[in-house]
């Protein structure tokens, strides 16, 4: 029974969690400060900012795998201008999927963080100012170690969302073997040529790795919930 | 010196109010902030510190903090906050929020010390009680050597029993420092205890300033006592009516006439004076 696992390719596995991984490392460099801005701003454009994070959510991942290979063609300025002056060309390889799935995800780190951070005690933040330190410290020293619940939703499920991606990755990556044929590719071309015992056995796999994921997540928060609702 | 003339819009319960306050304290004083909820006080408080902004001057000995050019940011200010809240750092433990404001730890040995904190040094605010916590934060707000402590009612979360003990360490703390304190506070017998001068804020403006003896006493003339209570209830029994008052956390029945009771209602701030006898005091078992 064994031997029709001896046939299943695991590269698509791997690829999906490297740019998963990839993504996640640079999403939560740039939504960090992101998130921050956003949780303290009071200013009148914050629903613009706001608006636009959250995109990604709505929009159909058809529309912003169209435009961003528009943009990251050589048709657009931006895609002129990478290819130009540095050389890099990011359609259909690895480093334009990462850079696709940035955008694809971003509402998915930003969101958490942000309303974890605007779930902190105004005065404990006051307490870090008065204290002499500064907006960055007080972020590092203070907000992120509080809202550990946020940081793992958000780290988690921009993970798992970039794993699970499908549209945005197909149009801007294709589906070249190794370097942009994901697991979520591979099992739509499974089907596709009617493979359907090796597509029931990624999509198995996607199904338990998605549900461990989530499981996890739930059972981290709810300890650190009754953790703190436990003592105070 | 803190010489404070400041002038801001708040939006209250009754519409817009203007706050303008402008009173100069001597260093070393413990000023008592007081007055109704909504008349100011804690707005001060937060101008003082630059959490919020203002239009007017403020000046400590000769460093500027506010004018029309100059905003200097809380950080910059060197003072300390004792919040209602204790906003502890609940990541780090009790040693260490006091460490966060000033590596010293010398100074942070000797604060854990006096407030009897020490053997809970290195427990996590989390697992202390509100007595304890607000104890930790008093220690906090002492670590920069402030030479303005701001306090917005810090012991209005406590039990009767915690706020003596903490009162007593706030003086304590208030003599060995000789730091600057302003303090908003509610309760007449802490304002008493721990202040030299009271300042009542109402609708924004300084209504009345002076020592807590002059300000805080309500009797007049030949009254002995005077309490303000609710009047919570009015009964009937055969010719005369016996109101029932609220003063503080007490129950008092007080005989009424017929006139009386006619112009009195139920629910209404009452004033219960008297004047001709001579109070027996004893201590309480």
């Amino acid at each position: 029974m064994f031997e029709i696992f001896s046939n299943i390719e695991f590269t698509p596995f791997l690829l999906s969690f490297k740019l998963a991984f990839v993504t996640t490392l640079i999403l939560f460099c740039v939504s960090l400060p992101l998130a921050w801005a956003l949780s303290q701003s009071r200013s009148r454009f914050k629903p613009i900012f706001e608006a636009i994070t959250a995109l990604p959510i709505v929009l159909p991942p058809s529309v912003l795998g169209f435009y961003i290979l528009y943009a990251l063609s050589f048709n657009s300025p931006v895609g002129a201008f990478l290819d130009e002056y540095f050389g890099v060309k990011l359609v259909f390889n690895f480093a334009g999927l990462v850079v696709a799935s940035c955008f694809y995800s971003l509402p998915f780190m930003v969101q958490p963080l942000q309303s974890g951070f605007e779930g902190l005690s105004k005065s404990m933040l006051e307490a870090s100012y008065i204290s002499g330190k500064g907006k960055i410290k007080t972020m590092l020293k203070v907000a992120l170690p509080n809202i550990k619940p946020s940081l793992m939703t958000a780290v988690i499920v921009t993970f798992a969302h970039t794993v699970g991606e499908f549209g945005v990755v197909l149009m801007v990556g294709g589906s070249i073997p190794n370097e942009t044929k994901v697991a979520s590719v591979a099992i739509y071309e499974m089907v596709e040529i009617m493979d359907y015992t090796s597509a029931h056995i990624y999509s198995a796999i996607m199904v338990g790795i998605s549900f461990l994921v989530l499981m996890s997540v739930y059972i981290f928060n709810g300890k650190h919930n009754k953790y703190i609702g436990g003592v105070s | 010196m803190i010489t404070i003339d400041i002038d801001k819009k708040l939006l209250g319960s009754m519409g817009e109010m203007p706050l303008h306050v402008g009173i100069s304290i001597e260093n070393k004083s413990f000023v008592a902030l007081s007055g109704q909820s909504g008349s100011g006080k804690t707005t001060l408080l937060r101008i003082l510190a630059g959490l919020e902004r203002a239009k007017g001057k403020i000046v400590v000995d000769d460093e500027i903090w506010l004018d029309e050019k100059t905003f200097l940011p809380p950080q910059k200010r060197g003072i300390g906050f004792v919040f209602q809240d204790y906003a502890l750092f609940p990541n780090m433990s009790v040693l260490e929020n006091l460490l966060f404001v000033k590596k010293d730890l010398t100074l942070a040995k000797h604060l854990l010390e006096m407030t009897e904190l020490e053997s809970l040094q290195e427990r996590k605010p989390m697992t202390l009680s509100g007595g304890q916590k607000q104890r930790v934060s008093l220690c906090r707000a002492m670590m920069n050597r402030p030479k303005l402590l701001l306090m917005d009612e810090p012991l209005s979360a406590l039990d009767p029993l915690m706020r003596n003990k903490l009162q007593h360490e706030i003086l304590m703390l208030h003599k060995e420092f000789g730091t600057t304190t302003v303090m908003v506070s509610h309760d007449p017998s802490e304002i008493y205890r721990l202040s030299n001068r009271v300042i009542v804020l109402a609708q924004g403006k300084v209504v009345s300033d002076g020592d807590a003896k002059s300000v805080l006493l309500k009797t007049q003339g030949s009254q002995k006592f005077s309490f303000e209570g609710e009047l919570l209830d009015i009964i009937k029994v055969d010719v005369i009516f016996i109101a029932i008052i609220a003063i503080g956390q007490q129950l008092v029945e007080v005989v009424l006439d017929a006139s009386e009771a006619e112009v009195l209602h139920v629910g209404q701030s009452v004033r219960v004076s008297t004047k001709a006898f001579s109070p027996v005091i004893s201590a309480k078992k």
